[in-house]
């Protein structure tokens, strides 16, 4: 935890905490469970898709696809459940199924075409809206018992706050998310093709399955958002989440994670999505502010992280640059 | 040592891209517990020799035995499992990674399925500690010196591969002390047994680690000699090719009387860049060409990129009619009359998708600013007038500059610079990759510019090309200047003479 790499995380935790403080000093009843609760919750399906991204960010892509995939599995879904009357477990497979073959799709045409991520996630979010209006262009209500079990499932927190189903969804995803990032060769790899693809593959790295296995996993976990959304609206509507991939992006890069890639981690993102909330949840309590006042903030906290990012790599060359003039090496007698 | 089999023996290997050799017939052969040079300039073979032991390219003939037994890398990965490790002067691994990361990237220890960061930690330190290296391996990579993430390139290479070891340029951006570490650890290693290939163009460190050095020329072998007790002298003429048998050149005794007299109206004094050039004098009269000499890596090119502008000079100053001026950009060196014709005219020089005319009319369209756009006609006249001159074929101002042969492209690039009437010209490499023919009207063309009044350095490795051209020689080595060659001495005998002669600064 020494290493500069995660001065950005820290900083994106402190600001995080401070920014808690000073709500709670201004309205104490922001400090309840209660509120984390809600606040974990109504972020849910964005902090699931915000784990891919940051692996597609760490290893140096870009996944604009995401806020289609979601409304297209949203609609997808419920078009199954309520036209075909397919029990909502089918269906969820079926979804997965689907828009894990699509991300593995986008992530074989930037390996093997040469095509920059950006162009065919561009293509791909496209893809998916055009596909998702197919299916159905009105909201399409879900009306199914598994669905009010779920949305009835919540572990209850000291003081009053209700964990829902998909609040804990989202944190099993994160943790799964830390431990693939940090703890298997697939992680290592995906941080090594962000720090230069062909040192990466000189040194061994299986670029072309890492590179499938990062968007397949986006594109996976697109669509598990896409059915948390489902569950978390009751219905399916193919204008759903549009511009999500930005949010997304955003909390990725609040988190910590350099856009450019091989720096960052998933908890960062958790911190990021976090973030978001809390300043919607102050945005509810204040009442008068309008909600264009997120997006504000958002921008501004995105400057500020990536000034921050810059100032970290200036600061650590300089001190390299330093210790080499000064001669300083250790060993080798 | 000689009653066992070699390490690595490569025998009559041929490579040729597009028709054109740049490998024919070459033997290599490496022993076990031997630290190998492989001498040459630009072209000469090297890398593309290296590039077919270490799997990245085929060879198109020839046979290459590891411990005698034929291979054929067809990947890095292959050579690497069979043996063949490299290190390249851009270190190729990560800095956004831990040391620990680094040396295990691709090959982690796991525990019921996940990565052992225990296991690798320890292993990354046992590692490096065989290379005297005691270091915070859990730091990432970017927080240490080029030196050590060179060490831990090596440790890697070696852990994974183990019998041959082939450097790139491993010094080029190390300092004396650094480097005096890279070749303990070298000499090391040779001792364990391994064999070791490196790449260098600083003369002086071939003869402090290397045993043997074989030397390309042209894509062909020129021979492979035991170091000690060679020559320096010997060395530099296979590189260069020549024999030290000297045909006298006529050129020299009409120079020493054409050198004009006086203060001459561009001069450098104490001009210099650390870590690329060591300060020189330089003054340079007009109607005169001064030419450059050295091996390549020696200072050449940087020096030709200091006086343009290109790098910024830390020390000195230079003088342009007594009044020191400032060549901190090409736009200011162009402002104050300076013409550069690059090494690398491809990348640096044209653009091959605009018209001949179009690239002629860049340098002075540079200079008047984009404010000042100059008509499609205007540039098509001005085009037509040095195609006539200059004699470019074919006369077509409007094809693209890529079609054109290497020398008219050349002369295309003279244009643009003529075009602006530059005081002074630098060129470097003028002749690289053209046919004999438009060699001899580039020289011609030399000589004409000067005769009416240019003046003009001329960077080259062709020593025949700088004693019939130049009235006056500067000498490099290691970086810096130092020799200087007037009138009746201006021969290859002496040029060589001069780049052998160890530099007084070398600490090592």
């Amino acid at each position: 935890m020494k290493n500069a790499r995660n001065l950005p995380f820290l900083a994106t935790l402190i600001v995080f905490l401070v920014a808690y403080g000073l709500c709670t000093l201004q309205f104490p009843n922001m400090f309840s469970t209660r509120v984390i609760a809600n606040l974990l919750s109504d972020n849910a399906f964005l902090g699931i898709v915000a784990v891919g991204m940051t692996f597609v960010i760490l290893s140096g892509g870009i996944d604009l696809s995401v806020g289609s995939v979601i409304a297209f599995t949203s609609v997808f879904v419920a078009v199954l459940v309520g036209s075909f009357g397919l029990h909502p477990l089918t269906a969820f497979v079926l979804a997965l199924v689907l828009s894990t073959l699509f991300g593995a799709g986008m992530g074989l045409m930037i390996r093997y075409l040469s095509i920059p991520p950006f162009v065919v996630t561009l293509a791909g979010m496209f893809l998916a809206r055009g596909a998702a209006y197919l299916v159905s262009t009105q909201s399409v209500p879900i009306t199914h018992p598994f669905f009010e079990t779920i949305q009835g499932l919540y572990l209850r927190l000291p003081g009053g706050g209700r964990l829902t189903a998909m609040a804990m969804l989202m944190l099993v995803v994160f943790a799964v998310g830390a431990l693939v990032a940090s703890r298997t060769r697939f992680g290592a790899n995906v941080y090594a093709l962000g720090g230069n693809e062909q040192s990466a593959a000189l040194m061994g790295v299986p670029v072309g399955r890492t590179i499938i296995g990062i968007y397949a996993l986006s594109g996976f976990l697109s669509g598990l958002s896409g059915i948390a959304y489902t569950i978390y609206t009751s219905s399916g509507y193919s204008l759903a989440t549009v511009g999500i991939e930005l949010d997304a992006i955003a909390a990725v890069v609040i988190g910590g994670t350099l856009l450019t890639g091989g720096t960052g981690l998933v908890a960062g993102t958790l911190v990021g999505i976090l973030i978001q909330g809390l300043i919607q949840t102050y945005i509810v309590f204040d009442g008068t502010l309008s909600s264009w006042w997120t997006k504000i903030v958002i921008g501004i906290l995105l400057f500020a992280f990536i000034a921050l990012q810059r100032a970290i790599i200036w600061y650590s060359n300089r001190r390299l640059a330093d210790g080499a003039s000064r001669g300083e090496l250790r060993g080798a007698a | 040592m000689s009653s066992q089999s070699p390490l690595l023996e490569a025998r009559n290997i041929g490579k040729s891209f597009l028709g054109i050799a740049a490998l024919d017939g070459v033997d290599f052969t490496l022993q076990r517990g031997e630290i190998h040079a492989l001498l040459g300039e630009n072209g000469a073979g090297k890398s593309t020799l290296i590039k077919i032991l270490t799997g990245v390219y085929r060879r198109d003939r020839g046979s290459i035995q590891l411990e005698g037994s034929e291979i054929l890398p067809e990947t890095v990965a292959d050579a690497q499992a069979l043996g063949i490790g490299t290190v390249y002067q851009e270190v190729n691994l990560l800095e956004n990674l831990t040391v620990a990361e680094n040396l295990y990237l691709g090959r982690q220890p796991r525990r019921f399925g996940l990565l052992d960061r225990k296991a690798m930690t320890a292993g990354a330190k046992t590692l490096l500690s065989r290379y005297g290296l005691d270091i915070d391996v859990n730091a990432l990579l970017s927080s240490y010196s080029v030196a050590v993430r060179q060490i831990v390139a090596i440790a890697r290479a070696v852990d994974l591969s183990g019998k041959v070891l082939i450097l790139d340029e491993p010094t080029a951006s190390l300092d004396g002390h650094e480097v005096e570490m890279l070749f303990t650890v070298l000499r090391q290693l040779k001792a364990e047994g391994l064999g070791i290939v490196i790449i260098t163009h600083f003369l002086a460190q071939v003869y402090a680690v290397a045993d043997r050095a074989t030397v390309l020329r042209n894509g062909r072998l020129v021979g492979s000699r035991v170091l000690e007790g060679l020559p320096r002298m010997d060395l530099i003429s296979m590189m260069l090719g020549r024999e030290l048998l000297e045909i006298e050149n006529d050129h020299a005794a009409d120079h020493a009387v054409t050198t004009p007299a006086g203060d001459a109206p561009i001069r450098f004094e104490q001009y210099g860049r650390r870590g690329s050039v060591a300060p020189f004098d330089l003054s340079i009269r007009p109607g005169e060409v001064v030419g450059i000499a050295g091996l390549l890596g020696s200072g050449r090119s940087e020096t030709a990129f200091l006086m343009f502008g290109i790098d910024r000079a830390d020390s000195g100053q230079a003088l342009i009619d007594g009044k020191p001026v400032q060549l901190s950009s090409p736009q200011a060196a162009i402002a104050n009359g300076f013409g550069f014709c690059p090494e690398e005219r491809k990348t640096d020089g044209i653009i091959g998708e605009f018209s001949v005319a179009e690239n002629i009319a860049l340098a002075l369209q540079a200079r008047d600013g984009w404010a000042r756009p100059m008509s499609a006609k205007k540039q098509r006249a001005l085009a037509q007038e040095f195609i006539r001159s200059l004699d470019i074929r074919p006369p077509d101002p409007d094809r693209p500059i890529k079609f054109l042969s290497g020398g008219n492209q050349q002369k295309a690039i003279l244009a643009r610079w003529l075009v602006t009437e530059p005081r002074l010209l630098i060129l470097d490499e003028p002749t690289r990759g053209i046919d004999i023919g438009a060699h001899a009207e580039i020289l011609k063309m030399i000589e004409k510019l000067c005769r009416e009044g240019m003046a003009l350095v001329v960077i080259s490795s062709e020593l025949e090309e700088l004693t019939a051209v130049a009235h006056r020689v500067i000498v490099l080595s290691d970086r810096a200047h130092v020799a200087e060659l007037k009138g009746a001495d201006v021969t290859a005998d002496n040029i060589m003479r001069a780049i052998a002669t160890p530099a007084t600064t070398e600490a090592a």
